[in-house]
């Protein structure tokens, strides 16, 4: 049966207000709430979908990062994923090696459908499936708002600046997750006590024979200029008049 | 001197503004001379456009049937032959942008700078994180080929004056078939294009419903905006897709922007705030979009939008 395997990134919890550290080397994550990815919440969410579906047997989480975050990957395994495997690092990883330690997991567990999120919500960088279809050499469908399976091929919604395009690609694929691709499930109480039962490995990317070597150098981290504080008006009138002096509206 | 590729983005017919301020993010690199490549079916007209940027230096068109549509798949390969004789390669962070350069990034084997938003230095930019909220400076190592996207709402547009020379190329390169292009379904429309609109007007979840949009589109039709979304407001269903402005939408930078029943989430603002001037009409006086409104007013959009509207048709 059809193997899936998602990225799961600790990240930053989404409602967290990020606050860069004073010397500028970053920002500050001590004692900060971390979570899984939401794009990759609506990946797995995705996964499991078409598990249940009929269209996979197997849905394999995959974690990327330190110790802690086989947290991440119990919240997977509640979820409902079959199976997780951590690739152990405390270095910063780009999305270039994640790429390729997914590439070496997909080799080695012989996966038809990748499915990612679209960005990681703390380095923004928006990569690491492109890169992983790339050094596949295989299609990529991002941004994804919807996904159906028929045969071999996918054909997948794509949430474009222009509005939505529909692709269709022969399978094996990488697909990333966008927004609206679905809500993701709550995990109920009982699926956390039966994750725990679920197998974790924990593997590196020495074990997996992949270079974690980073190409980029972070000089500086800094908190945005901020706006200068507006003014409140009392009604309409008001508004249209200040609009009118800045020569915005005629 | 740094050698820049910068990949077009167009619709087969136009030339997107985008590319027009990636141009001047190139120029900022010191001693570029930057090059146009215009992926097509039929790249005249697009190269035309193209080559009437101030400061482009050169443009190469790579005509070729399975260019028709912009597919990262097949356009990654040929990007990666071209770049051969370059030292840059850019790309708007648009979705086309964002899905390419990646999928070039890997194949040459270097990594990304994703949303540059200033140039430091030739191989040293700063970009955006945590939805805006940690700028970064990062540089990319100077003995390998830097692939990166520009964020398009930090430049301004290149403007015309330009005419550079226009040079057909034909590749050699094994183009997989494994993606096909089936569909796309855009909203036409004769309103403003978003993403480089001197004027937007946005609504959110408080408008309520689809219908109640109209609202929003009656008042930018007024103005003659732009019209965008909150999240919430997509989600919801009162507007498409393609309206949703935010760190995981559009990032934008209109002269006036006005947030109607927005309350102004940190993925929103990231999306906006580079706009000149903010106006939020929200009937919470604490919410957060009030933050980083240069006018804001509190008070129910239903009784509002009619005044204003009423107002600016004097």
């Amino acid at each position: 049966m059809r193997k899936i395997m998602v990225g799961v990134k600790r990240v930053v919890d989404y409602n967290v207000r990020i606050r860069v550290k004073p010397d500028g080397s970053g920002v500050i994550t001590d004692g900060v709430k971390m979570s899984v990815n939401p794009f990759d919440e609506i990946a797995l969410e995705e996964a499991l979908r078409l598990k249940e579906r009929g269209e996979a047997g197997e849905v394999i989480a995959v974690g990327i990062g330190p110790d802690d975050a086989q947290q991440q990957l119990r919240t997977a395994l509640a979820m409902g994923a079959d199976r997780a495997i951590l690739v152990k690092t405390t270095e910063l990883v780009e999305p270039l090696a994640a790429a390729r330690a997914l590439l070496a997991l997909v080799k080695r567990e012989g996966v038809e459908i990748v499915i990612l999120g679209k960005q990681a919500i703390d380095d923004d960088c928006a990569q690491t499936g492109q890169m992983l279809a790339a050094l596949w050499e295989r299609p990529q469908a991002t941004f994804a708002s919807k996904v159906e399976v028929a045969g071999g091929t996918l054909k997948v919604t794509r949430e474009v600046d222009a509005g939505l395009e529909t692709l269709e690609v022969d399978l094996p694929a990488v697909i990333t997750a966008d927004l609206r691709l679905n809500e993701p499930r709550y995990v109920k109480l009982p699926d956390i006590m039966k994750a725990k039962k679920k197998p974790l490995e924990v593997t590196d990317f020495a074990t997996l024979g992949v270079s974690a070597e980073r190409g980029l150098r972070t000089l500086h981290t800094e908190a945005p200029k901020p706006r200068s504080k507006g003014v409140i008006v009392k009604d309409v009138a008001e508004l249209v008049a200040a609009l009118k002096s800045k020569g915005l509206v005629s | 001197m740094s050698r820049i590729l910068l990949i077009a983005e167009h619709d087969g017919r136009k030339l997107s503004p985008a590319t027009a301020r990636c141009v001047t993010c190139a120029r900022q690199v010191a001693g570029a001379e930057v090059t146009v490549a215009v992926f097509a079916a039929d790249p005249a007209a697009v190269a035309a456009q193209a080559a009437a940027l101030a400061g482009v230096a050169k443009v190469v068109t790579v005509a070729h049937p399975a260019n028709a549509h912009a597919l990262a798949a097949v356009l990654a390969p040929q990007v990666v032959r071209l770049a051969a004789d370059y030292s840059h390669v850019l790309g708007p962070s648009t979705t086309f942008g964002k899905d390419l350069m990646p999928r070039v990034a890997a194949l040459l084997g270097v990594p990304q700078i994703s949303d540059a938003m200033a140039v430091e230095g030739p191989y040293r930019f700063k970009r955006p994180t945590y939805a805006g909220n940690a700028i970064v400076t990062v540089e990319a190592p100077p003995d390998r080929k830097l692939v990166a996207t520009v964020r398009t709402a930090s430049f301004e547009a290149a403007p015309a004056g330009g005419a550079a020379a226009i040079t057909a190329v034909s590749l050699e390169v094994a183009l997989p078939t494994h993606t096909r292009f089936l569909a796309v379904t855009a909203a036409s429309s004769d309103r403003p294009d978003l993403q480089t609109a001197a004027r937007v007007v946005s609504g959110g979840r408080a408008l309520g419903s689809k219908e109640n949009f109209q609202l929003i589109f009656n008042l930018a039709a007024r103005l003659g905006a732009a019209v965008g979304a909150s999240r919430a407001a997509v989600d919801a269903g009162y507007a498409p897709n393609e309206l949703q402005v935010g760190q995981t939408g559009k990032i934008i930078a209109p002269e006036l922007y006005v947030a109607i029943g927005i309350s102004g989430a940190i993925q929103h603002l990231t999306g906006i705030k580079d706009a000149r001037t903010i106006v939020a009409i929200n009937k919470d006086a604490e919410a957060p979009i009030f933050e980083i409104a240069d006018f804001g007013l509190v008070g129910d959009l239903f009784q509002l939008l009619p005044e204003l509207e009423k107002s600016l048709s004097k």
